[in-house]
C-alpha cells in the first residue's frame, strides 16, 4: 500500500452534503477488472457535459465551467475538502481508486461514510474528520481568490495553513501505523495465522452447522 | 454486568483477536463474491502467490452486469465486451481457485443477495461479508453481515478475517402494528425519513418492536438491505421461530439433528432484556403511510399524501441548497403534491424487493388492470432463476404480462443500471430499488422509491396513488 506521511498541496472545495458513490464513479465504470483507469472519471456527471461511456477518448469531452473540478484555480489539487458523510452509498472500492488516480491524497469533510471510509485507509488516502467549524473555516479559505495551501501530518495529526489555520484530528492507531508505514493488511495478519487457525478449530467444534456446505 | 446485545454477541462469537489499538481480527463464516468488486480481489491474490484460506466458505454468482433478456445463451448474451469480459473474470477465477459459483443460466443464480438466503446459505449467527453494501440484508437473519470493499475482499479471502473495529449498537423499535397496507419498505423508508442518510453511521442497527416482528422474512430482508441508507453497514434482526422455519430444508442448511442443535442454539440469537444501546430511536408504526422518495438521498421521503418541500420554507441554507438542487435535478416543483408526479418507467426488482413475495404482492395490485398508455415501460426484474421459476409455477408472470408489464431474467438490472436497463434523461421513475442518487438509475434518471404494490399501482395509474385503496 502507498505510504502516507504528510501532503501538502492545493485544497479544492467540494460544497455539498452526502456526496455519494454514484457521483464520485459512476457504475459504467465499475465494469474494469483492474485497479487504475478511474481518475479521469472522477465525478464524471458533474464534470462533463456529455455523457460517459468507458473507451471514450476523454480529453475529446465537454467539460463543465461550473463545476469545482474545472475551476482553474484548483488544478494540481491534492486535498479535497468536503461537507458531511461524503462517500455515502455503495462499497465500491473504485471510488477512492478514482480519487487517488486524480491526484488527492486527502480528503477532509466533517463526517464520512463508514464503508468508503474504511477503503480509504487500504489504498493510502487519508480521510481527516474535522469539527464542523473548522470546515467551515477552511471553506471559506479555500474558496478565496486565491487558492489554500494547507498541510495535512499523520505523524503530528494536525492541518495547518500559513493563513493561521490550525486544527489536529483524531485517528485509530492501528490505521495510522498502516499508512505512515505502507503495510501490507493481509501480511500482517497471516502473522496471526495460528490464532486464526485455533479460534476455526474451536469455532466448528461449536457450531458445526456453520461449516455444512450443499 | 448489563445484557449483551445481538450485535455484542455475534462480536464475541467471532472474535479472533483483539489487538492494543483497538482493532480487532474477526472470523468470517461466508463471503459472498459478485463479478464487479472481486476481480482486483483475485488479482491481488494471485499477485502475492496466496490461496482461499476457506473454499467452502465462498460463494459466488453475477448479478450486476447481466442482462434481463435471453440468459439461458450464457455469458453470450451479454452484448458488451466490457461487461462480458467481467462476467468471464469471476468465472475464470472461480473456476481456478476451486470455488463455488452459481453461473448466468444456473438457475440458482440471481442477486447476490438474494440467492444467499435462498439457499441457505445465510445462517443465523454467522458472519457474512460481500463486496457490496448492501450485504446488511442478511442481517434479517441475526447473522452479522457488512459489506465490505475491495481490498477487503482479498483480505478475507487470503485469512477468513477481517480487521474491524466494534461498532456502537442502535436500537430502532417500530411498535406496532402496522396499518393495513403498509409494507416493509415503507417502514423502512420512514425509519430514514426520520433517522437521515447518516443517523447510524458508525453502528450496528437492530430493528425491532411489534412493525418489525410481525414482518415476514422477506420483510425482514427489505428493512435490513437498507440499513445501508440510513448509513449503517450493519442490520440485525433477532432470531424467532420466523426465522428458524425459513431457514429449514434450504440446500446449504444442515439437516437432521445438527439442524435442530443449530435451532436451539440460533434461539439464543436475540438482545437480553437488560442489554444496552448507545442510541435508541422509535418509531409508531401505526401511524407509518406508504412511502414516496422525491428527491435525491432516501432521507428525501415522504408519505403519498404529502408533499414535495418548499425549500422557501427552510431556514437552514445548507438544508435549502440542498433541497433546491434536489428539485432542480428531479424536475420537481417545492409544494406540489406527491400524487400529481408522473411516471415514465416502472421498476419492480433489486435485492430490496424482488423475492416471490414482493412479486406475489405487486400482481394482485396489477391482476386484471393495464400499466397506463402515458408510462413507457414497465418491468418486473425477479431476484435470481429459482424467484422467477417460482413465480411463474404460480402464473404471475402471466397477470404481469397481461397488465403490460415485461417479465425478465433476473439480476440487478435497472437498480444502478450497469446492463442495457435504464432511465432517459430527466424520465421518472417508480422503482422498488433502494437508491435515489442522481444518475443512480441512468444518466439524469430521476428514481421515486416505494414498495412493490405502490410501484404496481403507479404502473396502472400512470401517477403515484395510494395503493391501500387499492387493495
Ligand atoms: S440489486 Fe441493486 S443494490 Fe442490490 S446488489 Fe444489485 S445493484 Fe446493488
Amino acid at each position: 500500500m502507498q505510504q502516507f506521511i504528510r501532503e501538502t498541496g492545493c485544497v479544492m472545495p467540494l460544497d455539498r452534503a452526502n456526496v455519494d458513490t454514484d457521483q464520485i464513479i459512476p457504475k459504467q465504470y465499475l465494469k474494469s477488472i483492474h485497479r487504475t483507469g478511474f481518475g479521469v472519471n472522477l465525478f464524471d456527471d458533474w464534470r462533463y457535459l456529455d455523457p460517459g461511456e468507458p473507451g471514450m477518448d476523454h480529453s475529446t469531452r465537454r467539460l463543465n465551467p461550473d463545476f469545482v473540478l474545472n475551476d482553474a484555480r484548483y488544478q494540481g489539487a491534492t486535498i479535497l475538502l468536503a461537507r458531511d458523510n461524503f462517500g455515502c452509498g455503495s462499497s465500491r472500492e473504485h471510488a477512492p481508486w478514482a480519487i487517488l488516480e486524480y491526484g488527492f491524497r486527502v480528503v477532509i469533510a466533517p463526517s464520512f461514510a463508514d464503508i468508503f471510509f474504511n477503503n480509504s485507509f487500504k489504498n493510502g488516502l487519508l480521510p481527516v474528520t474535522l469539527e464542523a467549524d473548522a470546515v467551515e473555516q477552511l471553506f471559506a479559505l479555500a474558496s478565496a481568490e486565491n487558492p489554500l495551501q494547507l498541510t495535512v501530518d499523520l505523524e503530528t495529526q494536525t492541518v495547518a495553513a500559513s493563513e493561521g489555520f490550525s486544527a489536529s484530528f483524531e485517528i485509530d492507531p492501528f490505521r495510522r501505523t498502516c499508512l505512515l508505514e505502507g503495510l501490507d493488511e493481509i501480511g500482517l495478519s497471516l502473522k496471526e495465522a495460528d490464532a486464526i487457525r485455533a479460534f476455526e478449530a474451536q469455532h466448528r467444534q461449536s457450531q458445526p452447522w456453520l461449516f455444512t456446505h450443499s | 454486568m448489563s445484557g449483551r446485545t445481538l450485535y455484542d454477541k455475534l462480536w464475541d462469537s467471532h472474535l479472533v483477536t483483539q489487538r492494543d489499538d483497538g482493532s480487532a481480527l474477526i472470523y468470517i463464516d461466508r463471503q459472498l463474491l459478485h463479478e464487479v468488486t472481486s476481480p482486483q480481489a483475485f488479482e491481488g491474490l494471485a499477485l502475492a502467490g496466496r490461496r482461499p484460506w476457506r473454499l467452502d466458505a465462498n460463494l459466488a454468482t453475477v448479478d450486476h452486469n447481466v442482462p434481463t433478456e435471453n440468459q439461458a445463451a450464457g455469458v453470450e448474451a451479454i452484448a458488451d465486451p466490457v461487461s462480458r469480459l467481467q462476467v468471464q473474470t469471476l468465472d475464470s477465477n472461480c473456476d481456478a481457485f476451486g470455488i463455488t459459483q452459481f453461473k448466468m443460466a444456473d438457475p440458482r443464480a440471481g442477486i447476490v443477495h438474494v440467492i444467499g438466503p435462498e439457499q441457505g446459505a445465510t445462517l443465523p449467527g454467522m458472519t457474512i461479508v460481500c463486496g457490496d453494501s448492501h450485504t446488511a440484508t442478511h442481517g434479517a437473519f441475526g447473522a452479522l453481515a457488512h459489506g465490505i470493499g475491495t481490498s477487503e475482499v482479498e483480505h478475507v479471502l487470503a485469512t477468513q478475517c477481517l480487521v474491524a473495529k466494534k461498532m456502537r449498537n442502535m436500537r430502532v423499535t417500530v411498535s406496532g402494528p402496522l396499518g393495513f397496507g403498509v409494507t416493509a419498505k415503507d417502514v423502512i423508508l420512514a425509519i430514514i425519513g426520520q433517522i437521515g442518510t447518516a443517523g447510524g453511521t458508525g453502528c450496528a442497527i437492530e430493528f425491532a418492536g411489534e412493525g418489525i416482528a410481525s414482518l415476514s422474512m422477506e420483510g425482514r430482508m427489505t428493512v435490513c438491505n437498507m440499513a445501508i441508507e440510513a448509513g449503517a453497514r450493519v442490520g440485525l434482526v433477532g432470531v424467532d421461530e420466523k426465522t428458524i422455519e425459513y431457514v429449514k430444508g434450504r440446500p446449504f442448511a444442515p439437516t437432521g439433528d445438527l439442524f435442530d442443535a443449530a435451532a436451539d442454539s440460533w434461539r439464543t440469537l436475540v438482545s437480553d432484556a437488560d442489554a444496552r444501546f448507545d442510541h435508541e430511536v422509535t418509531l409508531d408504526g401505526t401511524l407509518i403511510e406508504p412511502q414516496v422518495s422525491w428527491g435525491t438521498n432516501p432521507e428525501m421521503v415522504t408519505g403519498v399524501h404529502g408533499q414535495v418541500p418548499d425549500p422557501t420554507q427552510i431556514d437552514d441554507p445548507l438544508k435549502r441548497g440542498a433541497v433546491e438542487r434536489a428539485l432542480k435535478y428531479m424536475g420537481l416543483t417545492g409544494g406540489q403534491s406527491i400524487d400529481s408526479i408522473r411516471l415514465d418507467r416502472v421498476f419492480i426488482g433489486s435485492c430490496t424487493n424482488s423475492r416471490i413475495e414482493d412479486l406475489r404482492d405487486a400482481a394482485q395490485v396489477v391482476d386484471g388492470k393495464r400499466v397506463a398508455d402515458s408510462v413507457k415501460q414497465a418491468m418486473v426484474v425477479p431476484g435470481s432463476g429459482l424467484v422467477k421459476a417460482q413465480a411463474e409455477a404460480e402464473g404471475l408472470d402471466q397477470i404481469f404480462l397481461e397488465a403490460g408489464f415485461e417479465w425478465r431474467d433476473p439480476g440487478c438490472s435497472m437498480c444502478l443500471a450497469m446492463n442495457a436497463d435504464r432511465l432517459g434523461p430527466g424520465e421518472h421513475c417508480a422503482s422498488t430499488s433502494n437508491r435515489n442518487f442522481e444518475g443512480r438509475q441512468g444518466t439524469g434518471g430521476r428514481t421515486h422509491l416505494v414498495s412493490p404494490t405502490m410501484a404496481a399501482a403507479a404502473a396502472v395509474a400512470g401517477h403515484f396513488v395510494d395503493v391501500r385503496e387499492w387493495l
